[in-house]
């Protein structure tokens, strides 16, 4: 435990490494790109299988350092070693792996196969970190990084307009829940004085801290906004079925298996802070999520856009299971659920690869011949996530989240929901099986479907068994994960499968699930054997309903209208205000000025200059006169003095008399 | 001695390379970089010889100057002022190699450009009213002839609104200091911003005149709120940076626009710190509203010149929401004043890393407008990642940088600011938040539309960065890795000059 700590930052590392050269390699450097990211994954793989080990044995070790200082404080940030981060780590470094070496077929045509790699090693090296970090800003500042290796592996084929606007979607849904999430993040970090994890006894989430929070449902709340963005949950589930647009193994690792699923990881990870208020709040969300989304993938026709809105109903339950059974019923649904969607994610691109990149399940059929590998493997994930019983992963964990459901205090409604989707999920993922792998094929491309290579089926197959084996783990009679996420040990006991506590709920679902696979099997069974063109049977029962469902309830429709038409409006509003409103009083201000400077020049023209001028002019003529005066001519002077010696003279004598 | 060469030195090298015959354009332009990499070079000295453990003034040149009134050749920096200084010199030949082939008297635009790196210089040293504002305003005229001379073809209007709208600001802030240096009484009178801060610490300063105080108070701000700009005195510069030539944009947005909030934290920080707290909330609203309303009507742009200047207004904003949430008097608790310095240091380290990261894009978009034939419109590009990817992946760096990503640069500025902004003045940092989403939502339009979609087959020739672009920008774009990953190299700076700041208070 105490070596493998002061090890444990090379996990992230060792990745991030790997992108930053494939970044700096020129893209014929095909070869060395991909080995350097799967490589540095196999490294990171192998490391937190020695993370798990040393878990096994002991409890939680940490390791802090200061990042950086400001006054009188600093910073912190650290990793930490427990079994919720350890399990995470290594179901994330191993399903990335066998993605990675999917790719490694499924790309190798791809011009950009170099970048492709550096991506996904950029993924994972912030996925991982995000695992392991002992921080809450580091989470999140991890968490904003796979949400860019998201953004530029949705938007990888740039050139299609659609997968740009796709990219540029995500991106900016989930920062919708992201700053959410940084305002519950800062007003933690002021409350609790930290936010560092685990920090011997003064971390956020030890009871020093935690349980001292004022306003903590707030809190709880508001971090729960970056989970909703980042997994898909209503309202903002929107930007994940779109981003079915990047490449299939991006989907399977980053859309289905892991990144969305960093939402529940967040609120496992911080639990404590959750109080039994935000709690319902995840119930309830989760609930309305798994219901919703399900609908919607009945009535859905492309391959990967069904796994897509499956996956928003999947994080559903898991934020139920959360909400309701806590973190190892969450986790547990995580865990498995990573596997068999990778494995149906990936199945996907297989048939996509070997029908030509058709995607449409209306234009496949008969498939099952034409690619029995890739069916077989199919039909397990199929199994796995319906909740076929007892040999099926998906089984044990949904039945878990359905137990916690049911003696759930809250309310019964979202126990209710959960059944019903169960059932729908087993329907949805029946018809998509009978559509694409039995009947005959539809179109040329699927009758000339072939098999992809090993370096794809290979990992399909350590997918497919995954999918059985990991919910052995979890089952009623040895929960054995539910130990060890909560530090004991669990023992064997078979009685507890068959106790009136499970039996009830377990039989019901299972009868629901056999309902659905028997209902669509019956509709679509027989259907697939009709030409695609003709419409879904469904849609021929309720025309109204399938359009609404397949235009997934208008939702898009709904925010065009109002949040984007809105952000649009106001946007212009704002350079209407600059260019018009203050420029325009800008332009005022000027005009004022001129106006006055032209009332001066007129005031200097008119009054003073015309003043000044007539003044002089006066002046002039005043001095012309009195110039006319003296015009040289000595009689002239001589008159005038004599003529004033007499006035003189006259007056003077008039006044002596 | 090394603060008065470092501003001298661009002046007389700018001053004898204007002098040169007009057929030494060439020579004339080298000498110029080489004399702003001189002046890097010192600012690099400076940097190391700086001592991270006191907060106060080092380097302090004091002699009189005209000691009748007050003046002092008084010069220091303390932390605030070092990263300024740094930063200054780190643009100004970054610019320069933007402006290379500028084929109308190089040699002039050259100088000039060497006149306003000593104008910010000057401005970031001086500790003396009359002296800091010479140098304020010999920033100005170099910029009004680089965008008079060498800007685009509304030029004319655009300098001159520039130069009056600025000049307006300044000539308030100048009767201001006056009327403040009258109202004192004569044995206080001065102009030097330490004794200023004394004075106005013991009470002194506007024993009796608050009317006096006030109108000072907003003289001096309005100056100031022009020169960031603070909403609503922004006008003049979506204007002036679309205008102006690639080089002095950079200038102007890279370092410049840093003068202002440099004023804020140097002026009315310690000399007002009463009517900081009695005009907070308008303050505060009005930093709300910059970072919002600018970073929305960047949205609305269809000019990627326009959009980046919108964009920088917005990032300036949130400088002001550090400053102004952090005054705040209150009792002295630890938290609290923590708070402060969080909401401080994240103002300084966001002035620095604001301005490498919009000198890099006003670089990018200008290489854009070149290679584009004088196109520079949203709707005029697209799908161009296909044929210049390093180019498409260097811009989306700086772009993801200004977007506050982390890992890069602009992440622990604006994590700090906000840290302190929340809880010091919770209302309009909640108002600013939106501000966070406008900016990834027009930072990826441009991403979107003009390097995603279909090559256009006119641009399929279009040239990715030579070796020369690549090895200009290398640096800024290291830097925003290192900074983005190692915020102690600016915070180890600026955080004693926060608590020296916070102490005066």
């Amino acid at each position: 435990m105490e070596s493998i700590i002061q090890y444990l930052w090379l996990i992230p590392t060792a990745p991030l490494l790997a992108a930053g050269a494939g970044a700096l390699l020129p893209r014929r450097r095909r070869r060395l790109s991909a080995g350097l990211a799967i490589g540095a994954i196999s490294i990171s793989f192998l490391l937190s299988c020695a993370a798990f080990w040393a878990t096994l044995h002991s409890g939680r070790a940490t390791s802090n350092f200061r990042w950086f200082d400001f006054g009188t404080t600093s910073v912190q940030m650290g990793w930490v070693l427990d079994p919720l981060g350890a399990i995470m780590a290594v179901m994330v470094a191993l399903v990335s792996l066998l993605i990675f070496i999917y790719s490694l077929g499924y790309m190798a045509k791809d011009e950009n196969f170099t970048r492709f790699f550096c991506f996904l090693a950029l993924f994972a090296a912030a996925m991982l970190g995000l695992v392991i970090a002992n921080s809450l800003l580091l989470f999140f500042m991890c968490w904003e990084l796979v949400g860019l290796a998201s953004y530029l592996l949705i938007g990888f084929w740039f050139q299609k307009p659609s997968a740009a606007a796709a990219a540029k979607k995500a991106f900016i849904v989930t920062r919708i829940g992201d700053l959410g999430f940084l305002v519950g993040m800062l007003w933690l970090y002021a409350k609790a004085g930290t936010h560092l994890f685990y920090d011997h006894g003064q971390g956020c989430l030890e009871p020093a801290a935690a349980g001292g929070l004022v306003a903590s449902t707030a809190i709880a709340l508001l971090i729960f906004c970056g989970a909703v963005g980042k997994s898909g949950q209503i309202p903002l589930h929107v930007w994940l079925p779109d981003a079915m647009e990047g490449p299939t193994p991006v989907s399977a690792l980053i859309h289905a298996a892991t990144m969305v699923a960093a939402g529940v990881f967040l609120i496992a990870r911080v639990y404590p802070l959750m109080t039994p208020g935000a709690l319902q709040v995840v119930t309830w969300v989760g609930a309305l999520t798994a219901v919703f989304a399900a609908s919607i993938a009945v009535a859905q026709s492309d391959i990967k856009r069904i796994l897509a809105y499956s996956t928003v109903s999947q994080l559903g339950y898991m934020m139920m299971g959360l909400g309701a059974g806590g973190v190892a019923v969450g986790m547990f649904h995580l865990t498995t659920h990573a596997f068999f969607k990778a494995l149906l994610f990936l199945g996907a691109g297989s048939v996509i690869h070997g029908c030509h990149e058709e995607q449409d399940i209306r234009k496949m059929g008969g498939l099952r011949l034409r690619l029995p590998v890739t069916f077989a493997t199919y039909a397990v994930g199929m199994m796995a996530l319906s909740g076929v019983p007892l040999f099926f992963s998906g089984f044990w964990s949904k039945d878990a989240i359905l137990d916690a459901l049911h003696h759930w205090r809250g309310s019964q409604v979202p126990f209710y929901l959960g059944l019903l989707g169960a059932f729908l999920t087993a329907f949805y993922m029946t018809r998509q099986v009978c559509r694409v792998f039995l009947g005959k094929p539809m179109t040329v491309e699927a009758e000339h479907a072939h098999e992809s290579p090993p370096v794809m089926t290979v990992p399909l197959l350590i997918l497919a068994a995954l999918a059985v084996m990991v919910g052995f783990f979890g089952t009623p009679a040895w929960p054995w994960f539910q130990a060890y996420l909560d530090g004991g040990s669990a023992g064997f006991d078979l009685s507890k499968l068959m106790n009136e506590h499970q039996l009830p709920v377990m039989l019901l679902s299972t009868a629901l699930v056999a309902a659905g696979i028997v209902w669509s099997g019956w509709i679509y069974g027989r259907a697939s054997a009709r030409p695609a063109r003709e419409a879904d049977p469904l849609e021929v029962a309720q025309p109204a309903l399938f359009a609404c469902v397949q235009k997934k309830f208008y939702v898009d429709e709904f925010y065009d209208a109002t949040v984007v038409r809105l952000t649009t409006a106001f946007a212009r509003f704002c350079d209407w205000l600059d260019r018009v409103v203050l420029g325009g009083l800008v332009r005022a201000v000027c005009w004022l000025a001129l106006a006055l400077a032209r009332l001066d020049r007129n005031v200097d023209k008119s009054v003073v200059n015309e003043g000044f001028d007539i003044g002089t002019e006066a002046v002039r003529g005043a001095g012309q006169w009195v110039s006319r005066l003296q015009n040289g001519q000595v009689q002239r002077y001589l008159r005038v003095i004599g003529l004033a010696f007499c006035g003189l003279l006259i007056l003077l004598l008039w006044g002596c008399a | 001695m090394i603060l008065t060469i470092l501003t001298f030195l661009p002046l007389v090298a700018g001053v004898l390379i204007a002098l040169l015959g007009p057929d030494k354009q060439k020579l004339g332009r080298n000498l110029a970089f080489a004399a702003s990499l001189v002046a890097l070079a010192l600012a690099v000295v400076l940097w190391a010889a700086f001592d991270n453990g006191h907060g106060g003034m080092q380097f302090v040149e004091n002699d009189s100057w005209v000691p009748s009134l007050g003046i002092e050749y008084h010069l220091g920096v303390d932390g605030l002022g070092l990263l300024m200084v740094l930063l200054s010199a780190l643009i100004v030949p970054f610019a320069m190699l933007a402006s290379w082939k500028i084929e109308n008297n190089p040699k002039l635009y050259f100088s000039l450009a060497l006149f306003l790196e000593s104008g910010l210089f000057g401005t970031f040293t001086a500790q003396n009213f009359i002296h800091w504002f010479l140098f304020w305003e010999l920033s100005l005229i170099p910029a009004f002839f680089l965008i008079r001379i060498w800007g685009g073809p509304k030029r004319t209007s655009a300098a001159c609104q520039f130069f009056l709208y600025t000049m307006a600001g300044s000539v308030a802030m100048l009767a201001a200091f006056l009327a403040l240096y009258a109202a004192t009484d004569a044995a206080s009178r001065s102009f030097d911003f330490a004794q200023l801060a004394q004075i106005a610490h013991q009470g002194g300063l506007f024993a009796a005149h608050t009317t006096l105080a006030t109108a000072v108070f907003l003289g001096i701000l309005l100056g100031l709120a022009v020169k960031v700009p603070l909403v609503p005195f922004h006008t003049w510069l979506p204007a002036a940076y679309s205008e102006a030539p690639t080089g002095t944009a950079m200038l102007l947005t890279g370092a410049m626009s840093k003068m202002g909030v440099y004023g804020f934290l140097r002026i009315l920080w310690p000399i007002f710190p009463e009517q900081m707290q009695a005009w907070r909330v308008p303050l505060l609203a009005l930093a709300a509203a910059t970072i919002v309303l600018p970073a929305a009507a960047a949205f609305a742009q269809k000019d990627l010149k326009r959009m980046v200047a919108y964009s920088s207004i917005n990032h300036l904003g949130y400088c002001l929401l550090g400053i102004f949430a952090a005054a705040r008097l209150t009792k002295s608790s630890a938290l609290f004043s923590n708070e402060q310095a969080a909401a401080l240091n994240g103002v300084i380290l966001q002035m620095f890393n604001h301005g490498l990261t919009a000198s890099a894009l006003f670089y990018f978009v200008g290489l854009i407008e070149q290679r584009g034939g004088a196109l520079r419109g949203l709707d005029d590009f697209g799908g161009l990642r296909q044929a210049a990817p390093v180019f498409c992946g260097l811009m989306g760096i700086a772009l993801f940088a200004s977007l506050g990503l982390p890992g890069l640069n602009g992440f622990p500025g604006e994590f700090l600011i906000f840290k302190g902004a929340l809880h010091l003045a919770s209302r309009a940092a909640l108002l600013s938040i939106p501000g966070l989403l406008f900016t990834a939502l027009f930072l990826l339009t441009i991403l979107q539309r003009v390097f995603s979609g279909p090559l256009p087959s006119k641009w399929s020739g279009w040239p990715d960065l030579t070796l020369g672009e690549r090895l200009t920008v290398l640096p800024v774009m290291a830097l925003m890795f290192v900074l983005g990953l190692f915020p102690q190299l600016l915070t180890g700076v600026a955080n004693p000059a926060v608590l020296q700041m916070l102490k005066s208070f």
